[in-house]
């Protein structure tokens, strides 16, 4: 079966504060959807980071949080976009220590590394869409 | 503007990161360290995470500067209480916090420091 969708919501990513909701909110749904502590702790650090890139440099956007299944199993996806300036070099981008502002360049990485499946569309002068997946 | 109290803790100096920080609290936080530092003579901070639920690269980031600039005023820093599930997800984060020591807790954590500067962990000094 492929994976459908059986419940969702959309929140706004404006400023600091919408990421520190954005944590709340997505906690809450991992929690209700049974994950363990640790995947918890890895979806809200994964949406953290995320969220705050489509605040810093996508200059705001959304976040889409859909409880997903394929049949056999549950889980969460969360999609972030924003119609900022994209991203030119994403293979530059998604390295660790890149970095175009002064942090650390472990936002892209790390959020990859912590969640299933991860995927990334960005297009120089129309925004950037990320999406990640975690099972439980 | 809102800050994040530094007590002193006998001969150290110890914060206790409670609040989702602001970019803006994060840089007073630093400012004020930096004045007590000096103002003390401190020669060790404790932080303690024992109530983040998370800590990403922004928080890692901060904690990394506060140390890197103690080391510059001859103190020492130690992370105390870190809790499990954040020590897992920011191994996969990446994030290796470099030259920044951990310990499960303050006593311990004043231990460290207190060995580390006086190769005695009974206060003596
Ligand atoms: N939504 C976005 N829109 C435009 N550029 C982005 C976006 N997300 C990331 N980038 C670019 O990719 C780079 C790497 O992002 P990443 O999150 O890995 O690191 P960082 O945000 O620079 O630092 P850190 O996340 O460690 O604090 C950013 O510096 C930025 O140039
Ligand atoms: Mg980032």
């Amino acid at each position: 079966m492929a994976t459908a969708v059986s419940a969702e919501e959309m929140r706004p990513l404006g400023s600091s504060e919408d990421v520190v909701v954005v944590r709340q909110v997505v906690r809450a749904l991992a929690v209700k959807l049974g994950f363990s502590l640790v995947d918890q702790t890895k979806m809200v650090t994964a949406a953290s980071e995320l969220a705050r890139n489509t605040v810093d440099y996508g200059g705001g956007g959304t976040v889409r949080l859909q409880t997903i299944t394929d049949g056999k199993r549950i889980g969460l996806r969360l999609t972030f976009e924003d119609k900022g300036p994209g991203i030119e070099d994403l293979a530059l981008a998604l390295k660790d220590g890149y970095t175009s502002g002064g942090g650390l360049g472990l936002g892209l990485g790390g959020a990859k590394r912590l969640s299933n499946e991860f995927e990334i569309v960005s297009r120089p002068g129309e925004g950037t869409r990320v999406s990640i997946a975690r099972w439980r | 503007m809102d800050r994040i109290p530094i007590l002193r803790m006998s001969e150290f100096l110890l914060v206790t990161i409670q609040v989702d920080m602001h970019d803006r609290l994060a840089m007073a936080l630093q400012e004020d360290l930096t004045d007590q530092i000096v103002r003390h003579r401190s020669h060790g901070v404790l932080i303690d995470i024992s109530t983040l639920e998370v800590v990403d690269s922004f928080i890692g980031r901060m904690i990394g500067n506060i140390a890197g600039m103690s080391r510059i005023l001859d103190a020492e820093t130690v992370v105390v209480g870190m809790r499990p599930a954040v020590a897992i997800t920011l191994v996969e984060l990446g994030l290796s916090l470099p030259g920044v020591r951990t310990a499960l807790d303050v006593d311990k954590g004043m231990q460290l420091l207190r060995t580390s500067l006086h190769g005695t962990s009974n206060g003596a000094s």
